[in-house]
């Protein structure tokens, strides 16, 4: 199964209460997807010549103000950590694929890697999306837009880094409802280009397949049309940008969602009872999208 | 009274039909799943908004009207009564329905009426793909246009569509309408309150070329 949400505030004076207006989405899909949550928030661009890491700790006994000295005496340069439990966002000036390749050399057991960018932050566990949004403070998010998922797991492992969103390149995630038959087809097309795989997840092929589509050049509907042909199997996808919300659902369109749109905000769900508390919701336009078309809101 | 949709649904199986009440109506449904589902008393429910998946399953003899939109699947199963949808229909409306009247005033998306088994759908506006797959019997009418594979499959049950379709399914064909498809169509209509000539509309019909193995035909695949 698995719960889809997303939200995009076009009235900015309703951004600080992102993470309020998203909670009762994300819970309200926990019976699709009790084993695991996550979402991906997008709010305001770092300084200019920094870079953020989002960074998970495989073990709750993480030592991260030994990890903080590491990076300070490794790079010569002071690291901005923000800790949250396990969870913690570095910020930093150093160049991103150095602090990348020595986050992988020297932690690969340790830490996972979850995001990398300028504006996106991302929180993914195992759990209720209740606990998680809990341990997380996904109450307090404050930013203009969010992709949340619920995941009940069909085809592989219940860890966290299994959870959705799965994001790759610079501030450009995905989360799935549905599932894909050739996630292995994809992975042998696009590792002997020297993209790397962190789990065996069907997602994670869909998610770099597409950022490796726009990297090459391709427009969002280019990179998706392409996805219709190189994707099989059943899906909705929901894509989030540092300034856009992507939705599109496969040919056979088995896979539900809802949008509800007014001038303050667009939200996406699976299901409508998800959308029922949002503000002002009776007066929304409400519909289903259609198969194998790409709905695309930007901030 | 006020409480959990398991309580409700609970007092409209057990406690309905003991009881004087003929008129109820259900508000903030908020998109709760499995409303009014498996009734069988005659009585007049109205929902006060958008229902979930499943509204008004497996319904006999009650008459069901939904101010809003449904999910998935609403009148799913019918058997008899009446149930209409004032707004949307999601995927699979009327699916497998046995008898009864479906009727939706705006849209119906995907599989609408798939497998139908003698009930009547009337939808206002279009209706998505596959539609009608493998109807058995009844009726499925659209005002608006039909989306691809219309009839895909189709067996014993008659389609009438006024707009444009996208494209018809395996051994689903389009007939004219006779004197008697005139009359149940228009019988139809009215029933929904739809105001539309009954010529405008193209019947849609198996031709039954599936219903027989054919050995000769080219095996190849």
């Amino acid at each position: 199964m698995c719960g889809i949400v997303g939200l995009l505030i076009k009235n900015p004076a309703m951004r600080d209460e992102l993470g309020e207006l998203m909670l009762p989405m994300l819970i309200g899909m926990t019976e699709r997807g009790p084993d695991s949550a996550g979402l991906a928030v997008f709010g305001d661009r770092i300084s200019k010549g920094k870079v953020k890491f989002n960074l998970f700790a495989t073990s709750a006994d993480f030592d991260w103000n030994s990890f903080e000295k590491a990076f300070d005496s490794h790079f010569g340069s002071i690291a901005e950590l923000t800790i949250k439990g396990r969870h913690a966002v570095l910020s930093t000036t150093v160049i991103w694929e150095s602090v990348r390749d020595w986050l992988v050399h020297s932690y690969r057991r340790e830490l996972t890697i979850l995001c990398v960018g300028s504006s996106m932050d991302i929180y993914k566990d195992i759990g209720t999306p209740g606990q998680v949004a809990e341990r997380y403070g996904f109450k307090n998010l404050h930013g203009s837009h969010v992709v949340g998922h619920t995941r009940m797991a069909t085809e592989s492992a219940v860890t966290p880094q299994h959870a959705h969103p799965f994001t790759a390149g610079h501030d450009f995630c995905l989360v799935h409802n549905g599932s894909l038959s050739n996630p292995n087809s994809i992975r042998r097309k696009l590792e002997p280009l020297g993209i790397h795989f962190d789990t065996d997840n069907d997602t994670e092929a869909a998610c770099r397949y597409l950022e490796w589509r726009l990297r090459e050049g391709d427009t969002l509907e280019q990179a998706v049309q392409s996805g219709f042909e190189e994707q099989d199997g059943f899906y909705t996808f929901l894509m989030g940008t540092e300034n856009k919300l992507a939705l599109v659902r496969d040919a056979f369109a088995c896979k539900p969602a809802v949008v509800a749109e007014n001038d303050d905000y667009v939200a996406i769900s699976s299901e409508f009872r998800s959308l029922a508390r949002l503000p002002d919701i009776k007066n929304a336009r409400l519909f289903e999208p259609a198969p194998e078309e790409l709905y695309v809101w930007t901030i | 009274m006020y409480g959990q949709f398991s309580d409700m649904n609970q007092y409209l199986h057990h406690n309905l039909d003991k009881s004087n009440v003929s008129n109820i109506r259900i508000i903030h449904p908020d998109g709760a799943h499995s409303i009014a589902v498996g009734l069988d008393v005659p009585v007049n429910i109205e929902i006060e908004g958008h229902a979930g998946y499943f509204c008004a399953g497996m319904n006999k003899q009650a008459n069901v009207t939904i101010n809003g939109n449904v999910g998935w699947s609403v009148a799913e199963n019918i058997m008899s009564g009446m149930v209409r949808v004032k707004g949307y229909a999601s995927e699979c409306a009327g699916a497998s329905g046995h008898g009864g009247t479906l009727i939706i005033e705006r849209d119906a998306s995907l599989r609408c009426g798939i497998s139908m088994k003698g009930v009547d759908i009337i939808v206002g506006g279009s209706v998505g793909n596959f539609s009608a797959f493998m109807a058995q019997d009844g009726h499925l009418v659209v005002c608006g246009d039909a989306g691809d594979g219309l009839g895909d499959s189709i067996y014993e049950a008659i389609i009438y569509v006024r707009g444009k379709i996208k494209s018809l399914g395996a051994d689903a064909r389009i007939e004219p309408l006779t004197d008697e498809d005139h009359k149940v169509l228009a019988k139809l209509l009215a029933l929904a309150g739809f105001k539309h000539d009954t010529k405008e509309f193209k019947r849609v019909a198996s031709a039954r070329q599936l219903y027989h193995w054919n050995a000769d035909a080219n095996q190849e695949y």
